[in-house]
């Protein structure tokens, strides 16, 4: 994923929140990924019109932590659901 | 120690179906029509298992696209707040229904596969033109841009074209495949010696799963089922009894997984009877081999309790008497040599001349 890239979650996955459990889950084909409070904050922010680096600046301030050492943790949760297909990135 | 809330629920809506796969794990005695549940009955279900937790829906059948309330039960579905997904052969949806289907929102479509060509295909579902209707079918899905997943059933005669299957699943436009490797539940027990794979071809399998896995990470995801009879220990079933899913027959009963009824001794209960979350957290067949404390040696001290909780009780009951035993699939079971003896006998050099299917019919 790059800082410029445009991440979002495609049609057939989307999150839930359960509150039998009290979770919040991504929701995809056969497939429920329980999220915890990092990986909520970060989808919530997810909408397609965001770039990377705007997401990841503002967690930066949220969470009062180093700019760059978000965007690395962002990006590295953002690929791996990528892998799986649950999220998609537009230029 | 308390049960956790189910994820999913597979809704077996009707057992009637248009195809008559050797393979099918559906009961040797099917549902008739006049016992299916109405309508409402399944509405309510469906609230139900939302409201107690269930997150997945899977409508499924038999051929869910038999019922004629399709469109209103995926609309009830999708209001309970489900994730609705349609298990389907394609056969008996139209592109006027698939609108329907989608205009209520059904999320996701999962097309079964039976073949990578007609004359496979066909002769595995025992229904001429099915395979170019499935086709059709497919390419109406993937441009509405509605999810699809493509399952594609696997065993002994078609397990050779997976790399063809892998292109097809991809040239459809699906997003995820599922290589399910047949298991020999309800009718398909009675065509096991012909659907047995080889240990060659589960090998190849497993080699072309993992290099197509790293070919087309982000562009298709891929899940396999592999062949249990070829692996060293059982799967997980159902990700342990009454743990993680439930299954709702045409009539109502409400069972830990598909082929439960096969066990003689538990007595299943009813949607129509009682509330779907007593039947889940008190049902004395939901209970009878729920987490690990029931597990029987080599079981109980082995290091994989936890992770595959002893395996299939349907299958420990059909290949070792006792739906009690450890799965005898894995290496370790005192049964295991039942498993060796059913591949070899089926997979012998000479054994081709006795595999014409037995069609469910």
């Amino acid at each position: 994923m790059q800082m410029h890239d445009r991440p979002f979650l495609p049609r057939g996955v989307r999150l839930h929140h359960d509150r039998v459990r009290g979770v919040t889950f991504l929701l995809a084909p056969e497939k429920a990924v329980p999220l915890d409070d990092i990986g909520l904050a970060i989808l919530e922010l997810v909408d397609g019109k965001r770039r990377l680096s705007d997401i990841s600046a503002h967690l930066a301030r949220v969470y009062a932590a180093p700019e760059a050492d978000v965007a690395g943790d962002v990006s590295e949760f953002l690929d791996g659901l990528r892998a799986l297909m649950y999220l998609r990135a537009a230029p | 120690m308390t049960p956790q809330p189910p994820i999913a629920m597979l809704a077996e809506l009707t057992h009637r179906c248009p195809l008559a796969c050797p393979y099918c794990s559906n009961p040797l005695n099917l549902l008739t029509r006049d016992t299916e549940l109405s309508t409402e009955t399944w509405a309510d279900a469906f609230r139900q298992a939302a409201g107690m937790g269930v997150l997945h829906l899977h409508l499924s059948g038999g051929e869910p696209a038999a019922r004629t309330d399709l469109v209103a039960l995926t609309e009830a579905a999708v209001q309970a707040g489900l994730y609705t997904n349609l298990i389907t052969s394609g056969i008996g949806l139209t592109p006027a229904r698939l609108d329907a289907l989608e205009a209520v929102g059904l999320e996701h479509v999962q097309l079964s596969l039976q073949g990578v060509r007609a004359e496979i295909a066909d002769r595995v579902g025992g229904y001429r033109g099915g395979f170019d209707r499935k086709m059709a079918l497919a390419r109406e899905i993937a441009a509405r841009g509605l999810p699809m997943t493509i399952n594609a059933v696997m065993h002994r005669h078609n397990l050779d074209d997976l790399e063809a299957t892998i292109a097809l699943a991809r040239d459809l436009g699906a997003a995820r495949l599922e290589v399910a490797c047949v298991q020999f539940h309800g009718w398909a027990a009675r065509n096991e010696a012909a659907l047995l794979p080889t240990r060659a071809q589960t090998d190849a399998a497993k080699a072309t799963i993992a290099a197509a896995r790293r070919r087309l990470r982000g562009e298709m995801a891929i899940d396999f089922v592999p062949p249990d009879y070829h692996s060293d220990y059982p799967k997980a079933c159902m990700g342990g009894w009454g743990s993680a899913g439930l299954n709702v027959t045409p009539d109502g009963r409400v069972l830990p997984c598909h082929a439960a009824e096969t066990i003689p001794h538990l007595t299943f209960e009813k949607i129509t009877d009682r509330p779907l979350a007593e039947i889940w957290y008190q049902g004395a067949a939901f209970n009878a081999y729920r987490g690990t404390d029931w597990l029987p040696e080599p079981c109980q001290s082995c290091a994989r309790r936890d992770i595959d909780f002893g395996g299939c009780r349907c299958q420990a009951l059909a290949l070792a008497g006792d739906a009690g035993a450890t799965d005898p699939v894995c290496s370790k079971s005192p049964d295991h040599h039942r498993i060796r003896a059913r591949l070899a006998a089926a997979t012998a050099p000479d054994a081709d001349a006795d595999t014409a299917f037995v069609y469910r019919r």
